[in-house]
């Protein structure tokens, strides 16, 4: 039952991949039903899990043997827990939701199919990480997802910049595979196991540095997968690929593969407070440079990127909490895969409309023509805002709460990170919806067909209502406790009742500062350049990738280009000038050979004089 | 009689041989010079098995000599084909097989 949620799409991507051209005509419905079953089947697997109580909710399904060398064996197993659950039903939802607007969304796009097959291939990938019982096969979903976000960001093969990107995205997450893979072998050799209950188990019994080292090893991972600092440059340009793929694998599922694996194990950052102290940075610093680069992009999907990060650097943060923080950064995953994948499709349903446009510039007064994406995009931005009672509330008020009680300067992180998150959010919707129509020549914006604002519109009732649902009715503090740890949150004295008024006034300020700044004053058609060098370093994601090229691609360009130079000049060097001599010498050794009998017979007399000679030389 | 002197004589004949190979053109007479060396080893041979006594010197004389009957007939088999078709026996002309 388990292996049939990835069996199903990973079915669907083999026969429209190995199908080909015959499987044009009806690949994408293929596509939908696979991604649309394995849903069924997580729920059904859900309902079963319901009935259960609690001590006996997580099962395994023991697949085969997988490695087994002398002592060391890695099995094929599948495990299903509350935390898995709750992934396999976020993925295998706002999945089927994204292959069904996708269907409307890549409609006149002749390799519609290869993108259905890439989707369900990403989300078997994307199952089997998260379904996976120990740290190698969730390696494997790992790479896996990290295979299909290739193949789906450089989807537009034929763009320079899209094939750019898809590079860009491949190698700097192998920058964080190799934390993953460290990880993996530092288990190894320290526990002698690589599954997650062994871990788990043997975890007390190791040294403090090595619990710690691979700590920050598994956080490396994260970060390479998460897009957290210092390896976030990928994310922006990944928003070179098909806008669906933006809102399934590049805000709402893969990217918070990291969140996942810092929570599966909790079991090691439990006992390292310096891993933690080094999670909590890195989502500290990530949340407020993704919001603080949001500010300033103009490219609508741009600034839901630096959005995605900054909402997955409160994740991360929230996991680095420790105990406390698990539960709210899987809440706030889930709520952010909802309302954030709702504003991805609505971000595509504007550019549907507008040609393909992404720049905010040339939006403005799409309220009236696009009315439901408004009413659908309105909803998501309510939520990230995190104004009650919609879903980014109840999880980003948590997470601020549980920051300020663990230290002042964190809660000041995300009480910030709330206010820039509401400001650069009016500002978008302020230039794309409200002030007046900026619209290049010929562009009639229309509403999208219903295929695609379907999706949009369930999305935007599980942002309204997701966090109360969660909350209240899924009771999923109390539904993870098995697994992370921690029970129902004691809700914080004094420090909560001051703290929710205080954060929805930074809120309002955010907000109301964007709608001065960009809803009651005319929006410049042309990005204004006399600007602040803090405006012109977020429209620079921060240097990020001049840092990279400075002090990895360059330095690693003038070694490459010294050890070509040595390769060419010294080894082929020395090789060549042998041959040439043994070359240039046997082409005056052959005039030897005149032809002429009688110069034959001088050297083989000389020869045999020579001869007689030394022998004679030799008797005396 | 002193065999140094038959010794001498067949070297004389070796050095007079080993000139006209160097020297002739005339294939004809290259081949001459070519027997006269041959010849010259014989009585060196021979000169040998009659100082010493025995008859190894002269067992080899005979080798040499059907050997050098064998290589008569090639060679001048090889030397009426050249001038059958260059209408010349200089071997200083028969050059072509060379780098």
């Amino acid at each position: 039952m388990t292996a049939a949620l990835i069996g199903l799409p990973l079915f669907g991507a083999a026969v429209l991949l190995l199908g080909g051209r015959r499987t044009n005509a009806w690949g994408h419905f293929l596509a939908v039903l696979m991604s649309a079953s394995s849903f069924f089947v997580g729920v059904a697997l859900f309902t079963q899990m319901i009935g259960r109580p609690t001590e006996s909710r997580a099962v395994h399904q023991h697949l085969f043997d997988w490695i087994s060398v002398g002592s060391f064996k890695v099995p094929f197993d599948l495990q299903v827990d509350q935390l898995s659950m709750v992934f396999v039903l976020l993925i295998t939802g706002v999945g089927t939701l994204i292959h069904i607007y996708s269907i409307g969304y890549m409609e006149h796009d002749e390799n519609r199919r290869r993108f259905f097959a890439y989707l369900n291939l990403f989300v078997a990938a994307m199952l089997l990480l998260v379904l996976a019982d120990n740290y190698l096969l969730l390696y494997v979903g790992w790479e896996g997802v990290g295979l299909a976000s290739y193949l789906l960001i450089s989807f537009y093969q034929h763009k320079p910049s899209a094939a750019a990107a898809g590079k860009k995205a491949f190698v700097v997450n192998r920058v964080g595979d190799v934390g993953l893979s460290i990880a993996v072998m530092l288990m190894v050799t320290t526990f002698g196991t690589v599954t997650f209950s062994g871990v788990a188990s043997a975890a007390g019994s190791a040294t403090h540095s090595q619990i710690t080292w691979i700590g920050l090893a598994l956080l490396l991972a994260a970060c390479g997968k998460s897009a957290q600092f210092p390896l976030q440059s990928w994310l922006l340009d990944a928003m070179e690929g098909p806008t669906p793929v933006s809102a399934l694998i590049h805000a709402a599922t893969m990217v918070t593969a990291g969140v996942y694996l810092i929570t599966r194990a909790h079991a090691i950052f439990d006992l390292s407070s310096t891993a933690r102290t080094a999670v909590v940075t890195i989502g500290a610093i990530t949340l407020l440079m993704g919001a603080y680069i949001g500010t300033a992009k103009d490219d609508i999907k741009k600034g839901l990127a630096g959005s995605t990060m900054s909402q997955i650097g409160y994740m991360i943060l929230a996991a680095g909490l420790g105990p406390v923080g698990y539960v709210f950064a899987i809440f706030h995953l889930l709520t952010h895969g909802l309302f954030k994948a709702g504003l991805f499709l609505g971000a595509g349903s504007v550019m549907h409309g507008m040609h393909d446009d992404v720049n905010m510039r040339h939006y403005g007064a799409l309220r009236t023509s696009l009315k439901i994406t408004y009413v659908t995009f309105g909803l998501g931005y309510l939520a990230i805002l995190g104004v009650p009672p919609f879903a980014g509330f109840w999880s980003k008020d948590e997470i601020i709460r549980v920051a300020f009680e663990q230290n002042f300067w964190i809660g000041m992180c995300t009480l910030i990170g709330a206010g820039v998150t509401a400001f650069y959010m009016t500002r978008m919707m302020a230039m794309t919806f409200f002030g007046e129509a900026r619209w290049e020549k010929g562009v009639h914006p229309h509403e999208s067909p219903l295929v695609m604002t379907a999706p949009m519109m369930i999305l935007a009732i599980g942002s309204v209502f997701g966090g109360l649902l969660l909350k209240f009715v899924g009771n999923i503090e109390g539904w993870l406790e098995p697994v992370t740890g921690f029970g129902v949150g004691q809700n914080g004295g004094i420090a909560g009742k001051v703290l929710m008024p205080a954060t929805l006034g930074v809120i309002a300020l955010g907000a109301f500062y964007g709608w001065t700044k960009y809803g009651r004053r005319p929006v410049p058609v042309v990005a204004p350049s006399d600007v602040s060098i803090f405006t012109r370093a977020a429209r620079a994601d921060v240097y990020g990738d001049a840092l990279n090229e400075a002090v990895f691609m360059r330095p690693g360009q003038y070694l490459t280009r010294a050890l070509v130079w040595f390769d060419s000049k010294a080894v082929d060097g020395t090789i060549g000038a042998l041959s040439a001599a043994i070359g240039g010498l046997s082409a005056r050794g052959r005039r030897i050979q005149n032809g002429y009998a009688r110069s034959y017979a001088l050297s083989m007399l000389g020869g045999a004089v020579l001869i007689a000679f030394v022998l004679l030389l030799v008797r005396l | 009689m002193n065999p140094n002197n038959y010794l001498a004589l067949a070297a004389i004949l070796f050095t007079i041989g080993a000139f006209g190979v160097l020297v002739r053109r005339n294939a004809i007479i290259v081949f001459m010079s070519v027997e006269m060396m041959l010849n010259a080893a014989n009585l060196a041979f021979v000169s040998a098995a009659h100082t010493t006594g025995t008859l190894d010197g002269q067992i080899a004389a005979f080798f040499v000599m059907v050997v050098a009957a064998a290589e008569v007939v090639v060679g001048l088999a090889i030397i009426v084909t050249i001038f059958r078709t260059r209408r010349s026996a200089s071997i200083d002309e028969a050059s072509l097989l060379k780098y």
